[in-house]
């Protein structure tokens, strides 16, 4: 019996482990097994009072936070019937650029890149490259001041609220992170130059990308769900092509979509759908990188990041100077029962929320299907793809490979619920 | 209680994760300005979610986030408190349960249904717990998410072998420091901020809302008092209850007030 057993899962957030059956040196069956623990947060939303579910489902993921605040009141909003202001929703932006850029110098810097540079962790490469580190620190301390700002504090912010915010941040100190932010531009257009020279493992797959999609803005909130399989839907349909299995496995749900296929969310999807909507300046960085779109190649999705991060950046120079508090921080809740779904792109991938309420404002339904429920079969697929690499390769090798590539899609494994042990055996 | 390094030698630093959402995890990664000073002088020996190289115990320092929910994790825990000399549960899942201990004050059974197609599928305990329900914990560090000027404190202290010296006051208190006008007096906002553990500077507040309670409850908290405060102020059916039984909820002193609140609304009931 060939047996190939890897070590936990580092540098993800949560926790998991990876099976793969062979039988005459091919790959018969594939599992990636969630370990992390089911928290049940769709059970206990029931009966909470509206205002309370941002700042609980906030709690889903210590590392995007604002995704899930912001799908869920939008998805609230919704149940009520209510829009918010253009200065409301434009603050909105800003917050979750704060989001995208901290999330995604982590990921790039701190959890992907150690692969790529074959150390174990970004400690290790600060020995040896202490400016690169000290960069991406400083990057990321950029995206979490201006969580601060605005929300009060990066992990778990407190400003967010149904129809709005509760104050209009100090426009002095949204002001503030103006400097950082600017460094953080040129940094980012850096970053692209350095992440293009990255020696990625080969593999190429041919990927459904979804994402939201607006016509003039880069999709992070407002637009529809668009798949590159040409699937053109409204937010309120998204369930009736995207649909939430679970299966034994894992404590996580799995997503399909309804002809079964299963479909990419993420960086690659939206850059890939989306980047005539990017920012002159990320556009710039991605024609002079020359970069063919699409990118089909998940271990690339730290360029995308790149890009994005480029474009975020560039986003919250933007907001940060135009800032000037204007009408009411929120909007009067005026209750009533009703039935509403809400979307967002967290970093990691296309976030939906559905919540029914009754007459008192209370939850009713909750259902919440995040981006790692949705590209865990993809995942699963993924290393099927990458097997005939994998047992041409030693051990230690072949064990970095896969792991890689589950870090690659920078899995909020405790958000989908969720460490990884690669066993490679024969089966029967 | 500290931790004196008797040698030279750098503290091994074990960092293990339970039921969660790796945000107090982070905080850690959140030192930014101070990540690399922290890691030349201990040595970070188990921290999956920032690196591959695990170095084989014991540790002199265990920081364990999350809660304790499934049979896996009752075993793991006390494997965990065996290897490290000092351990530090690190926010309020370790230090109270957390959010996912919502579900002790409800049927599992019901929860799993409500979430899961196949329930019989899932390996989970009827209750989440804290830290120091199961192994015995030095020193706690409360928050939802921890503030980064605690988890400092708490390090250096240990590092340089005197007190821990966390802020002693609620975050009423800190709200009063920071000259802040107070949401309940002027607008009639229920606001946990008299009985909650100081150390994020009256952040709630500040925002223009109550305090909802994630530093769990202060040493010196009056219940009762609140409970009086709160009823008159609810704006919806149950809003005092659900303000007690939120992030802290399970913290025995929240138990308490939950009581209190219920015993209040069936004398009002019997009236």
């Amino acid at each position: 019996m060939k047996t190939i057993e890897v070590p936990a899962l580092a540098r993800v957030e949560g926790e998991g482990g990876l099976f793969i059956g062979m039988k005459d040196g091919k790959a018969v069956e594939i599992r990636l097994d969630i370990y992390e623990p089911p928290r049940f947060f769709e059970g206990f939303l029931i009966d909470r009072y509206l205002q309370e579910v941002p700042d609980i489902t906030a709690r889903i993921c210590g590392i995007c936070p604002v995704a899930y605040q912001m799908s869920s009141v939008r998805a609230l909003e919704a149940a009520l019937g209510i829009e918010v202001t253009p200065e409301i929703y434009t603050l909105r932006r800003l917050m979750y650029c704060g989001e995208f850029i901290e999330s995604h110098a982590l990921h790039i810097y701190l959890l992907q890149a150690p692969d790529l540079l074959e150390v174990p962790s970004a400690l290790d490469l600060a020995a040896i490259a202490p400016e690169v580190v000290k960069t991406a620190l400083r990057m990321k301390k950029a995206g979490n001041e201006l969580l601060k700002a605005i929300g009060g504090r990066s992990v778990h912010p407190v400003n967010a609220c149904v129809g709005g915010f509760y104050r209009w941040p100090d426009a002095r100190l949204v002001k503030a992170t103006l400097p950082e932010l600017e460094w953080g531009l040129e940094a980012a257009k850096e970053t692209v130059k350095w992440a293009v020279m990255l020696p990625y493992p080969d593999l190429k797959i041919n990927y459904e990308f979804v994402a939201i999609h607006h016509p003039i803005e880069y999709g992070v909130m407002n637009g529809d769900v668009w798949s590159s399989k040409g699937s053109k839907l409204e937010v309120t349909d998204y369930e009736t092509r995207y649909i939430e299995e679970h299966v034994q496995h894992s404590n996580a749900l799995h997503s399909h979509t309804k002809e079964g296929g299963n479909y990419l969310v993420g960086p690659l999807a939206r850059l890939n759908l989306n980047h005539e909507q990017l920012l002159p300046a990320a556009q710039k960085a991605l024609k002079d990188s020359k970069i063919k779109l699409p990118i089909t190649n998940p271990y690339k999705s730290l360029i995308a990041r790149a890009f994005e991060l480029v474009n975020f950046y560039e986003e919250a120079i933007q907001l940060v100077k135009a800032y000037a508090p204007n009408g009411p921080a929120h909007l009067k809740l005026a209750l009533k029962a009703g039935e509403g779904c809400g979307m967002s792109e967290a970093p990691r991938g296309l976030l939906y929320h559905r919540y029914k309420i009754d007459e008192k404002g209370r939850v009713k339904f909750a259902k919440i299907t995040p981006p790692t429920a949705q590209n865990l079969p993809r995942i699963e697929e993924d290393l099927l793809a990458l097997v005939p690499q994998l047992v041409k390769m030693d051990q230690e090798q072949a064990t970095l490979t896969a792991e890689h590539l589950v870090r690659s899609y920078d899995p909020c494994i405790s958000c989908a619920t969720h460490f990884l042990k690669l066993k490679m055996e024969e089966v029967e | 209680m500290t931790l004196t390094p008797k040698t030279s030698i750098k503290p091994k630093v074990a960092v293990y994760k339970f039921s969660s959402c790796d945000g107090c995890q982070l905080s850690l990664l959140n030192l930014e300005d101070e990540l690399l000073d922290l890691a030349s002088v201990v040595d970070i020996a188990y921290f999956l979610e920032a690196t591959r190289t695990v170095k084989a115990g014991p540790y002199d320092i265990g920081i364990v986030e999350g809660s304790i929910t499934t049979p896996h994790e009752l075993e793991r825990i006390k494997e965990v408190r065996d290897e490290c000399k000092f351990l530090i549960s690190l926010g309020t899942c370790a230090t109270a349960g957390g959010i996912q201990a919502l579900r002790n004050f409800t049927k599992m059974s019901d929860l799993a249904n409500k979430v899961y197609a196949h329930p019989e599928y899932l390996q989970t305990l009827d209750t989440a717990t804290a830290i120091s329900e199961h192994v015995p914990v030095d020193l706690e560090i409360w928050g939802c998410p921890v503030s980064k000027a605690t988890v400092l404190e708490a390090l250096s202290a240990l590092l340089m072998g005197r007190r821990v010296n966390f802020p002693p006051s609620p975050v009423c208190v800190e709200c009063k420091r920071r000259g802040m006008i107070c949401v309940v007096v002027s607008q009639g906002i229920p606001c946990m901020g008299p009985v909650v553990h100081g150390g994020c500077g009256a952040l709630c507040p500040s925002n223009g809302r109550g305090c909802y309670g994630c530093f769990g409850p202060s040493s010196t908290a009056n219940f009762s008092s609140l409970v009086n405060v709160l009823l008159p102020l609810e704006r919806f059916p149950g809003e005092s209850l659900l303000l007690i039984r939120n992030f802290s909820g399970y913290a025995p002193a929240f138990r308490k007030a939950a009581d209190l609140v219920l015993k209040a609304a069936a004398e009002k009931e019997s009236k």
